[in-house]
C-alpha cells in the first residue's frame, strides 16, 4: 500500500512540474497539433484514399500514436536529468519501495498523454476527424492508445536511467522513434516503400498499433501492405503482444536499473 | 557507543582498474562529529555512497547505529539523513514543495509534512523564498534546502558529502552556522570535506584519506602539530632580507627561511598571533617596513605534504569513474528541458 502512495506523490511532482514550468505542457501538445494540421492540409489534398472523409479519418490513428511514441523521449530526459542532479541518490537514500519512483513516473506520463490525446482529438474534430465507431469502440481505441504509451514510458524510463545526459538520451530517444513512426502505414501505404521496408513497416508496432485504431475507430485500414500476413490481419492482437513483450522485458530491467544505479 | 563502523572497505570500478577504496576503515562515536578530510578522488563520496546504501563494496563491512548497511540497507535507510556534494532537490518545484513531497516520502502524512516544511524552512531561513522555484535560488539556499530535506524525520546519523563545496565566503559561514546547530542537537555526523579550516571549524576528529586510504587521524590540534602549526612570513625590501632573516629567526626560535625571488622570509610559529606582533615591533625598532605580512595557516596542502610527501593531487578521474552525483559540474549551463516531447 505504501508502495502505490511513493508512487502517487511521485506521480504529483510531475504535475507539480508541469504546473510551474506550463511551457511544457504548452509546447507537448502544440507540436502534436502540429503535425494534425501540416498533414492534413498538406498531404491531405493529394493523396487519394477513396474512402469518405478523406485522409484526414486515415492520419488521425497514425498521428494519435506517433504522439504516444514521443511521450518516450520526455520520459527519458526528466530521469536523465534526474540522475545527473542527484535526485534519483535521493530517492534510494529515502526509506520508500524501490520500485514506487519509476512506477509513478510512468503514471505521471499515462496523465500527460490523456491530455495530449483529448487536444489532439478535439483538432482533429475541427479539421474534420470523424470516426463512426460508435463511443464504445472510440472509447476503447483511447485506452489502447493509453496503454500503448504506458508500456513505451518503461523503454523510457530504462533509456533515461542508462544515460548520461538528458539531452543526449532525448535526441537518441527521438532519432529512433521519428523513423519508427515514418516507417509505417501511420501516414502512407506501405506498399510504396522498398520490399525490405515494407516488411519491417508491417511488423512494426506502430503499424499495428495504427491499424488496431483505425479498426475501432470504424475505418478500413487501407494503409496496410500485404494481405494475409499475421499483424496486417490481427493487428489488435498483434499490438498486445507488442505491449505484453515490451513490459516483460522493461518493467523488471528499468526496475533493476533504478536499483543499481550508480552501482557499477 | 560507536553509531558508524566502517571495517576495510574495498570498492573498484572498470574491472579493478580504478580502486576507489582501498580497505578504508573509520569509526564515529555516537554524538560526535566526524570529517574526511582528502582531495578530490581519494574516496570520500565513495565511503559516504556506501554508509548510506546507494552503493555495495567489493569487500568489508559497515554499519550504521548498529545495524549492518550491506544485509539491512532499508532499516538503515529510515534512520539516516544524506545531503549531497550538489543540491538533490527538483530545481523546477518551489522549496516548499520539495520539503513536502520528501516529507510525504517518509510517510509523515499531508498535514505533518506540510507542518514540518515550514518548520525547516523557518529554521533554514528560507521561509521567504519557499514559494519560488528551487532554479532562482543562490548556491548557499540550494544547499541549505538540501540539507533541510535530509533532517525530515530528525536522522540519528547524518552524512554531508562536501556541504560547502563550490559555495562563496558567504554560504559557507552560513552554511557552517547551520550545521553547528545540527550538532549541538546532539545528531551524529560523517562530513567530508577537501578543506581543513572546515575540519576544523565543524570536527571533533579528522581521519585524512587519500588513494582510498587512511593516512592519518586525530584532533584538528594534533594534525596541524603534525605539519607543524602556522608559518609566519614577511615579505621586505631586498636591502632589509638580511636583518629580516635574523629577527624571524630570533623570535620563532626556528629557522627562518627565504624565498629569494620574492624576497619572502618565512619560518614556523607556535604562537601565532603573538609571535607575529612581536617580530613587527622588532621589525619597526630596525626601521623595517615590511610590504606584507601575514600568518598562514595550514592548508590541505600542507597537511598532504607533511603526511604523504606528495602534493594532494586531484585525482578527478578515479572520482567520476564510479560517483554518482556525477556529470553535474559540466551542467553548469542548465539545460532545462524545455520543449518536453519535442
Amino acid at each position: 500500500m505504501n508502495a502505490l502512495k511513493d508512487a502517487l506523490v511521485i506521480t504529483r511532482r510531475q504535475l507539480l512540474q508541469l504546473a510551474r514550468v506550463p511551457e511544457v505542457l504548452i509546447f507537448s501538445t502544440i507540436q502534436p497539433v502540429m503535425f494534425v494540421l501540416l498533414f492534413r492540409y498538406v498531404f491531405g489534398g493529394s493523396i487519394n484514399t477513396g474512402q469518405p472523409g478523406g485522409y484526414v479519418q486515415l492520419l488521425m490513428p497514425g498521428i494519435f500514436v506517433q504522439t504516444t511514441a514521443f511521450t518516450l523521449a520526455a520520459t527519458a530526459s526528466g530521469l536523465a536529468e534526474d540522475m545527473t542532479k542527484g535526485l534519483i541518490d535521493r530517492f534510494r537514500s529515502l526509506p520508500i519501495s524501490r520500485s514506487a519512483l519509476v512506477f509513478g513516473r510512468t503514471l505521471g506520463d499515462g496523465l500527460l498523454n490523456i491530455v495530449v490525446l483529448f487536444v489532439m482529438g478535439v483538432a482533429g474534430f475541427i479539421v474534420g476527424w470523424r470516426p463512426t465507431s460508435g463511443i464504445f469502440k472510440i472509447s476503447l481505441a483511447f485506452i489502447f492508445l493509453l496503454a500503448f504509451g504506458y508500456a513505451l514510458s518503461w523503454v523510457g524510463i530504462f533509456a533515461g536511467l542508462s544515460a548520461r545526459d538528458a539531452r543526449v538520451v532525448q535526441n537518441m530517444s527521438f532519432l529512433i522513434t521519428f523513423p519508427l513512426t515514418f516507417l509505417s502505414n501511420a501516414f502512407a501505404p506501405t506498399t510504396g516503400m522498398p520490399r525490405a521496408l515494407q516488411y519491417f513497416a508491417e511488423w512494426n508496432p506502430v503499424s499495428t498499433m495504427v491499424a488496431a485504431c483505425r479498426e475501432l475507430f470504424g475505418l478500413k485500414n487501407q494503409f496496410g501492405a500485404t494481405a494475409g500476413s499475421f499483424p496486417s490481419e490481427h493487428p489488435l492482437t498483434m499490438s498486445l503482444i507488442y505491449m505484453v513483450i515490451i513490459l516483460v522485458i522493461f518493467v523488471p530491467l528499468s526496475v533493476r536499473k533504478y536499483n543499481n544505479a550508480n552501482k557499477k | 557507543m560507536k553509531s558508524i563502523i566502517a571495517e576495510g572497505l574495498v570498492k573498484t570500478y572498470r574491472k579493478g582498474e580504478v580502486k576507489a577504496l582501498d580497505g578504508l576503515s573509520l569509526d564515529v562515536e555516537e554524538g560526535t562529529v566526524l570529517s574526511v578530510l582528502g582531495p578530490n578522488g581519494a574516496g570520500k563520496t565513495t565511503v559516504v555512497r556506501i554508509l548510506t546504501t546507494l552503493l555495495t563494496p567489493d569487500s568489508g563491512s559497515a554499519s550504521v547505529a548498529g545495524i549492518d548497511v550491506i544485509k539491512h540497507p532499508e532499516k538503515v535507510r529510515e534512520i539516516i539523513g544524506l545531503s549531497g556534494q550538489y543540491a538533490a532537490v527538483d530545481e523546477t518545484l518551489t522549496g516548499w514543495d520539495n520539503l513536502v513531497m520528501f516529507g510525504r516520502l517518509y510517510h509523515l502524512g499531508k498535514k505533518a509534512s506540510i507542518a514540518r516544511a515550514d518548520e525547516l524552512l523557518e529554521r533554514f531561513s528560507l521561509s521567504e523564498s519557499a514559494r519560488r522555484p528551487i532554479k532562482t535560488y543562490s548556491g548557499g539556499m540550494r544547499r541549505r534546502l538540501d540539507l533541510a530535506a535530509s533532517l525530515i524525520v530528525q536522522p540519528k546519523v547524518l552524512f554531508l558529502d562536501e556541504p560547502t563545496t563550490g559555495l562563496d565566503p558567504r554560504g559557507r559561514q552560513e552554511m557552517w552556522g547551520v550545521i553547528e546547530e545540527l550538532v549541538k542537537g546532539g545528531v551524529t555526523l560523517l562530513l567530508t570535506t577537501q578543506y581543513l579550516d572546515e575540519a576544523d571549524q565543524l570536527a571533533d576528529d579528522i581521519v585524512v584519506v587519500d588513494h582510498g586510504k587512511v593516512i592519518a587521524r586525530g584532533t584538528s590540534d594534533a594534525l596541524k602539530r603534525q605539519v607543524g602549526g602556522e608559518r609566519l612570513e614577511i615579505v621586505v625590501d631586498q636591502a632589509h632580507v638580511g636583518q629580516t632573516l635574523e629577527i624571524v629567526g630570533r623570535v620563532s626560535g626556528a629557522t627562518a627561511t627565504l624565498d629569494e625571488g620574492l624576497r619572502r622570509i618565512s619560518a614556523p610559529v607556535t604562537t601565532g598571533s603573538t609571535a607575529l606582533v612581536e617580530v613587527l615591533r622588532a621589525l619597526d625598532d630596525a626601521q623595517i617596513h615590511p610590504l606584507d605580512v601575514g600568518l598562514k595557516r595550514p592548508s590541505l596542502d600542507d597537511v598532504f605534504m607533511s603526511l604523504t610527501g606528495h602534493v594532494a593531487e586531484d585525482a578527478a578521474t578515479v572520482e567520476q569513474a564510479g560517483k554518482g552525483f556525477k556529470g553535474k559540474k559540466e551542467k553548469k549551463e542548465k539545460n532545462r528541458e524545455k520543449g518536453g516531447r519535442s
